[in-house]
Order: structure tokens, then sequence, then C-alpha cells
């Protein structure tokens, strides 16, 4: 527990926009804009060439355009359909894997026999990047959607997995006592006082987890062709619409920038009750 | 956290049990399960499965492991993915330990910045690999140039925060010795902050390893991960699986080489927290 405390402010930057002066807003509205302005001019005086570094105006009517909300022509809302596609399978495949992860981690992590038996496989598999089972999943599922799905699944599921083990392995041992006094079942015992204990764990587990579902949905509609964000900045790079490419990007960016701060949220609402 | 939850597993595996199994037993009882779902693939590969274009048996996976050894393949590609790999991190996390440790001594400049890196940092690494492969083409750059922006904002906002969890009364002594600002940091903050950098450090080389063989399934025609792909696509399951079988054995070991690295390191110069 301490040691998580003291890892508090590496791990939740978010929390100190919530103290800061409005001098320090300003100046970080003012270092945004000025990143802005040297990309206008790096884009606009030709320091890069415009084949790989399009114009601020021109990416923004690209997002403009993809998004549906210029003229109407060829193309106009793709973008949106994509991000909403990209959208829809990274939170399916957290939501799985956060079900998997937290069932199995519970049955896991609540007995010390289980955990001695699968322990060291599941601490190989942990370091196994998530998209080296996207070609053993392709052979086995084919180049389908479903196939993506569970490979986001599978690999979103091993942080929330391993975070609920460790955190139904650490409870007090304090508390064991209470629910051997009160007579718990072990079912009784894990969702009344296990998994309320280790939620802490799992929030962090589910955080990473949503990271790592964003990073394979993506890389999945690279590999399979799934219609989506992935499929369409490879299709952009390749056809070397610059402004387009850099729509795609900044929309990942936006997926990634919202549900990191959604799920901070509700970190801190879900875990009101267990600050002194 | 992480070090210190790996540290403690082995005792915490054993349980309360123990005293049922024997010492071989308990140092054998973690391979048991594996050693079970081998076989059941073998069993499955050599009956049901047989002829499979999708899944293999492992023998068959073994004996293609063994060709690709022989033929110099895997150490070609592994050196590939590995060589990328620690190139990238040294740019990534050496240019992100840098700007953090800056940060971390101006904190003016650090809550100027937040809202600028807050943006950058949730883009999914992955994001850049078309815009990698239209800069660089396919190859080395590429896949460096991914790996190191993978890496430099985790190292960027660890950094950060190791330097301010230097101990103050740290700080205030080297005030009052009146060392110069250059001096301060060579001779105090640093030092003080190694332990926390060199965590930080484990945790991007997992990032940056992770990251590559990524980059290589998605588009890179080089390293492990192409191979396997390769082997998946020329419907070949036993070479896949021996290469899927062999980024697991290479991410552990480079894993538990830094574990063993940054305990050394911790009994040298003090834990992380």
């Amino acid at each position: 527990m301490k040691g998580r405390r003291m890892q508090g402010p590496s791990r939740r930057p978010a929390l100190s926009a919530r103290g800061a002066a409005p001098s320090d807003l300003l100046a970080s509205v003012a270092m945004l804009a000025g990143l802005v302005a040297l990309w206008w001019a790096a884009s606009h005086g030709e320091w890069v060439s415009r084949v790989f570094l399009p114009t601020p105006e021109l990416t923004l009517g690209s997002l403009r355009h993809g998004l549906g909300l210029g003229a109407a022509g060829e193309g106009a809302g793709d973008l949106a359909g994509y991000s909403l596609a990209t959208l829809g399978r990274m939170v399916a495949g957290w939501v799985l894997a956060a079900v998997l992860g937290i069932g199995l981690g519970a049955a896991i992590g609540a007995s010390a026999s289980l955990r001695a038996w699968l322990g060291p496989t599941l601490e190989f598999i942990r370091p196994l990047p998530a998209s080296a089972v996207i070609p053993l999943a392709i052979s086995v599922f084919g180049l389908s959607s479903g196939m993506v799905l569970a490979v986001v699944a599978f690999g979103a599921m091993w942080p929330v997995l391993l975070a609920t083990v460790q955190g139904l392995a650490s409870v007090h041992p304090r508390l064991r006592e209470v629910g051997a006094a009160l007579q718990l079942s072990r079912l009784g015992f894990i969702v009344k006082i296990g998994l309320p204990a280790a939620l802490p764990d799992i929030l962090a587990g589910m955080r990473l987890a949503l990271t790592v579902s964003l990073i394979v949905s993506v890389v999945g509609e690279m590999i399979a062709s799934q219609p989506g964000l992935g499929q369409a900045i490879l299709l952009a790079a390749r056809a070397f619409r610059a402004s387009d490419l850099f729509a795609g990007i900044a929309l990942l960016g936006a997926i990634g920038f919202a549900s990191n701060a959604a799920l901070a949220l509700a970190e801190r609402r879900l875990l009101g009750w267990q600050r002194p | 956290m992480a070090s210190r939850a790996a540290g403690q597993s082995p005792s915490r595996l054993r349980g309360p049990s123990g005293r049922i199994w024997p010492l071989w037993g308990r140092r054998l009882r973690p391979w048991l399960v594996p050693l079970l779902l081998v076989a059941l693939l073998e069993a499955h590969a050599r009956t049901l499965g047989r002829g499979s274009d999708a899944l293999a048996a492992p023998s068959a996976a073994l004996w293609a492991g063994w060709q690709l050894l022989r033929s110099g393949e895997l150490l070609a590609a592994t050196a590939f993915t590995l060589g990328s790999a620690a190139a990238g991190l040294a740019l990534g996390a050496g240019c992100g330990a840098v700007a953090g440790l800056a940060l971390g001594l101006m904190p003016r400049l650090s809550r100027a910045s937040f809202l600028s890196i807050e943006m950058f940092r949730p883009l999914p690494s992955v994001a850049l690999v078309p815009l990698a492969m239209l800069v660089f083409g396919f190859g080395l750059r590429m896949e460096m140039s991914v790996v190191a922006f993978a890496t430099f904002w985790p190292m960027l906002v660890l950094a950060q925060a190791a330097v301010r969890q230097v101990e103050p009364g740290l700080i205030e002594v080297a005030r009052a010795l009146g060392l110069t600002p250059a001096a301060r940091l060579t001779q105090i903050v640093l030092p003080a902050s190694v332990p926390r950098l060199f965590v930080a450090l484990r945790l991007c080389v997992a990032i940056a390893l992770v990251v590559a063989v990524t980059v290589e399934i998605a588009a890179n025609p080089h390293g492990v991960g192409y191979a396997m792909s390769l082997a998946q696509q020329s419907l070949d399951p036993a070479s896949m699986l021996a290469w899927l079988a062999w980024i697991g054995v290479v991410g552990v070991a480079v894993n538990g080489a830094m574990l063993a690295l940054q305990r050394r390191v911790e009994r040298r110069m003090g834990g992380a927290a």
C-alpha cells in the first residue's frame, strides 16, 4: 500500500491539474500554441518535405471532411465511422478482457494452491507481446472481425488477470481472519472482502488493459483489413495522403486521451472510500 | 511496485500446502500445467488435427525451431529485433531521461509543458507505424523511431517523478554547501535518483521489445515478428509456433536479465521505494 501511494504522482499526473494556478494553465496553453506554431512554420517553410508533414490547415481540413463537418463529397464522414468502429472494438474487447480477467484472476488469486500451480505459467505469458498471437489467431480463426476481437480480449486480459491475482494475494491477513470469523464461504469472501480490497490493483490493471486494447485493435485492423482507424491510416500512408494520415493519428490520440481521462475519473470516484 | 511483487512471488506461490510436497516436487510443480497443455496439443495434433494448416504438434514445432536455429535464421531475426529495440530504446529513453530530469529540476517549465505532454502521451505508438513507414520506408530506422516514441513518454514521466522524490534534505544540504546547479545535479540529484531511473528503464525495456515485435508484425518485413507472420502465411504452423515460443523465451530472458540487473543496482545504491 505504501509503495502504491508513493507512486501516486507518477501514475496519476492528471490529479495535479486540478490544483493548477491560472498562470500555469495559461503557460500550458501558450506552450501548446507554440508547438502548433512550430508545426505551422515547419510545414510552410518546407523544413520537412510536405509529403511527410502536411500543414495544420490541411490536417484540420481533412479532419473536418472526414468527420462529415465540411462540404459533402466523396469520403465525407468516413473517419467518423472508422473512429466509431475502432472505439467499439476497443471497448468490446476491453469489457470482455475485464470480465474474463477479473473472473479468472479471482479464481486463481483466492486459492494459494492454484496460484502455486499456475503462477509461473502466467509469469511466462505476461511479457509476450499481445500482437504476437495475431498470426496464431489468423491461422485458427481466419481474417475476421471476430478474430481481432478475440486477440484484443486476450491481450488486454493479462494486465487485469495478473493485477487481480496480485491484489487478492496481498489482502491483509487481518481481513482473512474477519472473513473466517464471519464464516463467509470462499465465494462470499471473494465478493465481499477480496475484490473490494483488491480494487486499486484491479483498476490499475484495467487502465493498462485499455491502452493495450486500443493498440491491439489498431494492429488487428491493419493486418486483417477490418474497417477502422488502423486500416484508414495505413491506406492513407500507402497513398501518400499525409493530411488524412495526420487526421487519423489525431483521432487515435483523441480516443486514447479521452478513454484514459474517463477511466482516471472513474478510478477517483470508485476509490474515494479508500482514501484516509 | 511491480518489482517488489515479482520479488515476493516465489515465497507467496509456495502457499500453505508446501508441506505435502517435498522440495523437488515444489520445484517441479510449476512445470506440470505447461507440460499438460503441450501434451494435450500434441495429442490433438496427432489425432483430430492431423494435417491441419492452423496448428502443429509441439514436437514438430521443436523440430522446426531446431532447423531455424541451424540455418541461422533464428539468430539473424532475433539480432535484428533486439538491435532495433535497443537502438530505439537508447534514443527514446535517453531523450526521455534528459527531458524528464530537466523538467524535474524546473517546476515552472514542467507545469507549462504538462498539457502538451498529456496530449501526446496517450497516443498509441502503433498509430505512428504508417507515418514512420512514409518517412523512413521499411527497415531499421522505421522500427527504431516507433520504439523511440513509445519509450520516450514513460521515461520522461518517470524520470521527472524520480527527481521530484529525491529527499528534500539532500537538496538543502547541497544549497548549504553552496554547490552550483550543475554540481547539484551531478553530485546529489543524479545519484539519488538512479534506483528509480533504473526501475523506469526496466519498464521501457519491456515496452521496447513489445513494440519492436508489434511493428514487425504490423508492417516492417524484418525480424522475429515478420518471420512469424510469414510462417503463418506460408501455412507452416510448426515454424509459426516455434517463432511464437521463441518470442516468449526472448521476452522472459530479457525481463529476467533486467530484473537481476536492477537487484544489483539496488544492492549497491539502495532501493527505489
